[in-house]
């Protein structure tokens, strides 16, 4: 007898993506589906898409969805949420849109504790209009506006955003993940299935920063992508569990 | 002030504020700045009463988008700001007028530009009416003139906002806001309002729903355009609002709107008593304007006048109503100073002393 073990998940529609061989972002919206199917939540969600690679997200995730503007996912989100604090809200965004243009937003929906969750793709450059140095950037490397590499006397550090999140009362949960190779991308899962019981228990805000990569953007190979990602990504930006809230952990 | 028969004693502000809670709005967002604080300080405590939420944002920028969030949820929503404010907000407005979602947005405008000042300003019409962020869209723009029309204005705005499918700016200005007056909160005239079936609630037991405003393919966004522009259309045919006052026998006639048109008011009664007969017209809708009424008053009166508190914005639409067949003059102050009436009848005078025939 032939039984069937494995099927997309449901909140995912069948269709072929627009992202690159290699992309992370396929992966994690994988994940994030998987996730929403796990907790039996599609029908009480509500995502935010931003301006970059991930505003097709609303493509592939078969859910109530808004597009926001560059940097403004957290406030429409949290919009949404104040009208509607029984249903369950997210917003996925990428590094240029969350740690750059809308810091300000992140960094206030993160105090006030808003009962949210955020999935950061941070692939360290805007991949969308061709691979320009992003905030995450890291020191040395080459991109389309960096091209003899991000110098820090020139362009300053990159920021680590889930350190700075982690400090502020109002995060009840924050995690680092990759998805370069199978055992990252289990932990991935884990996180953001954790990410958004913590918003259903009401803990307060929380987020998982996805250090995703990006062949095109780097100009790399898929291959040499996912070793940049465990090589130099990973020493700059540690993967764990970076704030638990009391009743958070697990 | 919770009984609705009853006349009482409020400041524009709080008088837009709490006819914004008759008017079901349960949802604030905003950003504090003067001279309209007192919106966001009455409805902080408000709107918890009432199973509301307050909330204060890091910014206008945020404010705006927290108010699309919770517009896109399905909710009656505003927000508040004077000018630098509203400047911030343009990108989000442009955004929710894309999408096509109600929500009224309150400026009560100060002295520009830059930071200017915090006394009374009229000088945001152009950015008001002629869009403000970016791309071909309308706000519907209401110019209270008194704080009993602020009141009724904003109860209308939040349905006309909900009829059309499109944000309402009430454009008051810092006197507005600032002038105490007795007030009635009567029910606005009742409007068939259409079905939220497009919000955001979680998709149970329906398609999910999407509310976004990219358009890569060019046909696609003409066509969403051309339907926007058949909606503005349809505004111009449907909701234009204008005071005509003294206007029958008048040989002179001022243009003004918001408290402009209030001191010319005083003017105009002064003026009748000195044997100038003198008529008042007073766009209450600024987007739609009156371009028919003004056009009617050229019939008989060869020359207007229009009174501003900016240096002359309303008059462009004045001169397109009129299109050359009267002469128009202008009178008008800024960065806060407001015109005296004396000051309106020495303009009046003198261009009526001017005399012979146009």
């Amino acid at each position: 007898m032939i039984v069937k073990t494995f099927q997309p998940p449901k909140s995912l529609i069948a269709r072929k993506t627009h992202y690159c061989a290699g992309c992370g972002h396929g992966i994690t919206q994988r994940l994030l589906a998987e996730v929403i199917d796990e907790l039996g939540i599609v029908e009480r969600v509500a995502g935010v898409s931003p301006v970059g690679c991930a505003v097709f997200l609303y493509n592939y995730l078969d859910c109530d969805m808004y597009e926001a503007a560059h940097g403004r996912a957290p406030a429409v989100i949290t919009g949404f949420k104040r009208v509607h604090p029984d249903k369950i809200a997210f917003t996925y965004q990428g590094d240029g849109d969350l740690a750059s243009i809308g810091m300000a937003e992140i960094v206030h929906a993160a105090a006030r504790g808003e009962k949210i969750t955020v999935i950061f793709i941070n692939n360290a450059v805007y991949g969308m209009t061709g691979g320009q140095m992003a905030p995450t950037t890291l020191i040395g490397q080459r991109t389309s506006t960096s091209p003899s590499g991000r110098s820090p006397e020139k362009a300053g550090y990159p920021i680590r955003v889930s350190e700075l999140l982690s400090t502020l009362e109002g995060a009840a949960y924050i995690a680092r993940v990759a998805v370069n190779n199978p055992k990252n991308v289990i932990m991935a899962k884990r996180a953001i299935k954790r990410a958004f019981e913590v918003q259903m228990e009401g803990l307060g805000f929380s987020m998982v920063e996805v250090l995703s990569q990006c062949p095109t953007g780097w100009r790399m190979s898929p291959l040499e992508a996912v070793r940049f990602v465990e090589e130099k990504m990973i020493p700059y930006y540690p993967l764990g569990e970076l704030k638990k809230t009391e009743g958070a952990e697990r | 002030m919770r009984k609705t028969e009853e006349k009482v004693l409020l400041t524009g502000n709080e008088a837009i504020a709490e006819a914004a809670i008759k008017a079901g709005c349960r949802y604030f967002f905003g950003y504090p700045i003067t001279p309209q604080s007192e919106i966001p300080e009455y409805l902080s405590s408000r709107l918890p009463e009432v199973g509301g939420v307050y909330l204060q944002a890091e910014s206008e920028v945020a404010a705006i988008n927290m108010v699309m969030g919770a517009a896109g949820a399905g909710a009656r929503v505003m927000t508040s700001s004077s000018s630098p404010g509203i400047s911030l907000m343009q990108e989000g407005i442009s955004y929710i007028a894309a999408a096509e979602l109600p929500c009224l947005i309150v400026n009560i405008m100060r002295g520009g530009p830059g930071l200017g000042g915090i006394q009374p300003s009229q000088s945001d019409y152009f950015q008001a009416t002629k869009g403000g962020g970016h791309g071909d869209y309308h706000l519907l723009v209401l110019a209270p003139s008194t704080v009993q029309e602020a009141v009724d204005l904003t109860m209308m705005g939040f349905d006309l906002a909900d009829k059309y499918r499109n944000p309402v700016m009430i454009l008051g200005d810092g006197y507005i806001g600032q002038m105490m007056e007795p007030v009635r909160f009567k029910a606005s005239e009742y409007m068939e309002l259409p079905s939220k079936d497009w919000a955001i609630t979680g998709a149970k037991g329906r398609q999910r729903n999407i509310i976004k405003t990219l358009s890569l393919n060019p046909q696609e966004l003409e066509e969403h355009n051309l339907h926007l522009q058949r909606k503005y259309n349809e505004m111009v045919r449907r909701e234009k609002r204008v005071e005509i006052y003294e206007t029958d026998d008048a040989e002179f006639i001022i243009a003004a709107f918001g408290i402009a048109a209030r001191v010319a008011k005083t003017a105009i009664k002064i003026l009748r008593e000195k044997g100038i007969r003198v008529g008042l017209i007073r766009p209450i809708t600024l987007f739609p304007f009156p371009y028919e009424a003004v056009s009617d008053a050229t019939k008989n009166v060869k020359r207007f006048l229009v009174v501003e508190l900016n240096m002359g914005q309303m008059i462009e639409d004045i001169k397109l109503a009129i299109c050359g067949k009267s002469d128009v003059y202008f009178y008008g102050r800024m960065g806060g100073m407001v015109p005296s009436y004396e000051e309106i009848i020495r303009e009046v005078e003198k261009i009526y002393n001017k005399g012979g025939e146009h």
